[in-house]
């Protein structure tokens, strides 16, 4: 599995707000047997989670998601929550240490099908993860830090959906399809997230939360400097072929396919035609939690990390993803290209077609400064 | 009212700009009220507002006057009041004996809070000219009991006849009412029994009773009276509305009852409508019968002579999301919608009507403010019945895909049906304050703005003048005709 496959959800036409355009995606069926819901935290999104021994991040987190497989129904998932306890090596414990009502820790005792996630913390963990450890081969250029303690600490800023201009307007105003069970958020025509549940009632339930989410530096400048964008407006040439109401109706069902197709193949091709490389995070009966990560490529192109849950068929029942900024990708690039050549900087130079000094001129303008020995 | 008798000699491209510029005003001052809207805010609303009110009254003042003679709202009623009376220096004797007319003719029909907080924004505005003052105190003394008004809208009447230094106490009426408000505790007892109930109001609750509701209310209130047992007492002096409203604190616990005490079928057709989106799906199932029967029948009145006589009607009622209005007009577009359904049922023949609601409801009872607004579909599916008539109701946010329905209009009008054998109108109840109008969804396509159904007839005729069809001399000519029905006191249009 290297691809998003969006089969089953088909785009519908497009609301625009100022600079926002929403794009919502509609399933003819629910995705039967798994559901999500909110839990929302206390303390204003402020989030300490640990996310292995002695290890833990800080972090905006205003709310998780419970993922609930067992069939049940609505009501259980809102009193039942199931940390992730994955105590095996390898595959650390993610628990968050939160301010918890009492609820929850009445719910807890209860184990169920459930599984209690954050909203794109895993995806965000996996990228500032990266080639967390540093250079695993001590060549001379590597400061005993960078040795020592790896790229620690890593932090990226994102901002909140409060603060992206005209998001809120838009999803207020935003008029929910009936079926609908995702959502692609653009700002000033770049795809800034893509949000797609299993049933059309979480949706309805979640669609608030989006405001709420984290969203890339590259996202809140296109919607605070963008123009409104255009609408795409239908439009039906009047030729002499048209001569009766059917036709007159074949052309109004024409303009809605051809938006549909034109949104896949224009839109939404970065994000469906990059190939990821996917992690499993959590395996819950036919449904599979996987985190993703974009290839880093430097082609100009919108990359995007994220997190999906799928089915035993591949097909996309969850998914949440966040815009990279260009900054956040040449990083991704460069530690790729550095871990590609044993953090050897000559060779590394050699794969990247330039120079030593150019390439720690690049590590310290990406920000990784402190990995490398005075001297250099 | 003689209107630009020398710009209607030439159809020139100026003429057609005015008639527009009238068009636009006439749309603003029926739907916009300065209250946020589902996509606008309050400020902005009121930002566009101020500024059309000032453009209007600057280059037409006499078609600005003139407004007062239409179905306008009671908030742009009062604003054209007050803008007319501010800026007397620009008008001429002659205007100014219009003005006064309509002015007097318009405040009589409003609501006396609506009056009273106009007479307190020009004492602001510093406005006391003798045509004011004249005006003031004739609506005053055509108020039938002073002191019902200086007990319920004290404050109201104290600034007003300060401002226009009137004197209380007539031959059948000993000043009673001046004391009462400029010398409180002078007289002992009030001979007036509303007066002396307000007075013993202070200490015996007994007396709370005899006060109008609202006053009661505060009284109640201060006394500590329990709110189910008080409301329950003052039943018999409650308004329709009022008991409308309480209905729900009155009736204990959950039970679903309609108000036994109120007679739906002879309110009005919108406010019922708005009254029946306000209850439960439960309560609107279980009383079905009679809420249908309370909407036929104020529908039936408000088609009045006009009832029967449209033909084929085909009808697109707008109820999705955007419908729900705002905080401060909750559900008035989906109410507006909902009582045209009843109302052109009523316009229609007998049996020749199509209601097509764009969530693809069939049951116009059980209606909610949900999905998106698929228009150019639903416009489809009733051209297709053929009917004569084809009435919009929406607020011309057309996003399904967008554009679609002033497309398959557009092809429509031009291609299949260019000899205008369905006539097409759209009415809105949004004012769209980015436009300054409401919003329109296509050029052939007339778009009238609407706030209560009843003005539905009345609407269509102004529509007409829209499509371009009927110049702008007709269009002076009707505003004439409407000023001199409403100044002679003849009602113009089906309701207020």
């Amino acid at each position: 599995m290297n691809r998003l496959e969006l089969a089953g959800l088909a785009a519908r036409p497009a609301q625009v707000w100022g600079g926002i355009r929403l794009v919502p995606l509609v399933r003819e069926q629910p995705v039967e047997g798994l559901r999500l819901h909110r839990e929302i935290y206390t303390g204003y999104g402020n989030g300490v989670v640990d996310v292995g021994p002695r290890t833990h991040y800080t972090s905006y987190i205003p709310h998780g998601f419970v993922a609930d497989w067992s069939g049940e129904g609505v009501r259980s998932a809102a009193y039942g929550t199931q940390l992730g306890t994955g105590n095996s090596p390898g595959n650390p414990p993610r628990t968050a240490r939160l301010h918890r009502n009492r609820h929850h820790r009445m719910a807890k005792r209860q184990p169920g099908d459930r599984l209690r996630f954050l909203p794109l913390h895993l995806a965000m963990e996996g990228y500032l993860a990266l080639h967390f450890g540093g250079p695993a081969v001590a060549w001379e250029e590597w400061s005993r830090q960078a040795l020592r303690d790896g790229l620690s600490p890593r932090a990226e800023d994102a901002y909140m959906g409060w603060s992206v201009r005209g998001l809120g307007d838009a999803l207020r105003a935003f008029e929910i399809h009936p079926g609908q069970c995702g959502v692609m958020v653009y700002a000033a025509d770049a795809l800034a997230a893509a949000f797609v549940l299993p049933h059309p009632d979480d949706y309805r339930l979640l669609h608030p939360s989006l405001v709420q989410d984290l969203y890339g530096e590259l996202v809140h400048q296109y919607a605070l400097y963008g123009a409104p964008v255009a609408e795409f407006a239908a439009r039906i040439s009047d030729g002499p072929h048209l001569r009766s109401l059917a036709g007159l109706r074949a052309a109004a069902r024409a303009q809605e396919r051809e938006w549909a197709e034109a949104h896949d193949t224009l839109f939404a091709r970065e994000l469906l035609d990059t190939s990821y490389t996917f992690d499993r995070v959590y395996r819950m009966g036919s449904f599979t939690l996987w985190r993703f990560l974009p290839p880093f490529l430097r082609n100009g192109e919108g990359q995007h990390i994220g997190e999906t849950i799928t089915d035993h068929k591949g097909q996309v029942a969850y998914l949440k993803t966040f815009r990279l900024s260009e900054a956040q990708i040449r990083r991704g690039h460069l530690l790729h290209r550095l871990s590609d050549a044993d953090w050897r900087l000559s060779q590394a130079a050699v794969a990247l077609g330039t120079t030593e000094e150019e390439l720690v001129r690049r590590i310290r303008a990406a920000g990784f400064e402190s990995l490398l020995r005075a001297r250099a | 009212m003689a209107t630009s008798t020398e710009t209607t000699r030439t159809g020139t491209g100026a003429d057609l700009v005015a008639a527009e510029d009238v068009l636009l005003f006439v749309n603003a001052a029926i739907t916009a009220t300065g209250q946020r809207e589902f996509r606008s805010t309050a400020y902005q609303q009121r930002l566009s507002l101020d500024f059309l009110h000032e453009y209007v009254r600057v280059n037409y003042r006499r078609v600005y006057a003139a407004a007062l003679a239409l179905d306008i709202n009671d908030h742009n009623a009062v604003r054209i009041a007050q803008g007319l009376l501010e800026s007397a220096a620009d008008a001429n004797a002659e205007e100014k004996r219009t003005e006064g007319r309509l002015i007097a003719a318009r405040l009589a029909k409003l609501p006396p809070q609506r009056v009273y907080r106009l007479f307190r924004a020009l004492r602001g505005a510093k406005v006391n000219n003798r045509r004011t003052r004249a005006i003031m105190r004739d609506w005053l003394a055509a108020r039938p009991d002073p002191a019902h008004d200086a007990v319920k809208y004290r404050a109201g009447l104290k600034t007003a006849a300060r401002h226009v230094h009137l004197r209380f106490g007539g031959p059948g009426e000993p000043g009673e009412t001046g004391d009462f408000l400029f010398r409180p505790g002078r007289r002992p007892r009030y001979r007036h029994q509303l007066l002396d109930a307000w007075r013993r109001a202070h200490y015996e609750q007994g007396a709370v009773d005899e006060l109008p509701f609202t006053v009661a209310e505060g009284f109640a209130a201060r006394h500590g009276m329990k709110r189910e047992v008080f409301l329950e007492r003052m039943v018999p002096r409650m308004t329709r509305l009022e008991r409308l409203r309480t209905q729900g604190q009155r009736s204990t616990g959950d039970d679903v009852r309609l108000p036994t005490d109120i007679d739906l079928t002879v309110m009005p057709l919108t406010r019922l409508a708005l009254y029946v989106l306000s209850l439960g799906f439960e309560v609107r199932g279980l009383h079905r019968k009679e809420l249908t029967h309370a909407l036929r029948t104020a529908a039936r009145r408000a088609a009045g002579p006009h009832a029967g006589s449209w033909g084929r009607v085909a009808a697109v009622l707008d109820d999705s999301y955007s419908s729900s209005g705002s905080g401060e007009k909750r559900r008035r577009p989906l109410a507006v919608a909902l009582a045209c359904h009843f109302l052109l049922e009523a316009l229609a023949a007998p049996g020749a009507y199509i209601p097509l609601w764009t969530s693809g409801g069939t049951d116009p009872l059980l209606v909610r403010p949900w999905g998106p607004t698929p228009l150019g579909t639903r416009v489809l599916d009733a051209l297709e019945h053929g009917p004569d008539r084809l009435v919009i109701v929406s607020d011309g946010w057309d996003n399904a895909p967008p554009g679609l329905a002033g497309e398959v209009l557009r092809v429509w009008r031009s291609r299949l049906d260019p000899d205008r054998r369905t006539a097409v109108v759209h009415v809105n109840p949004v004012y769209d304050a980015d436009g300054f109008d409401v919003r329109r969804l296509a050029q052939g396509v007339p778009t009238a703005g609407i706030r209560d159904a009843e003005d539905l007839p009345a609407l269509v005729e102004i529509a007409q003048f829209a499509e371009g069809l009927t110049g702008p001399a007709a269009l002076y000519a009707y505003l004439d005709r409407q000023v001199a029905r409403f100044v002679s006191g003849e009602k113009a249009g089906a309701a207020s």
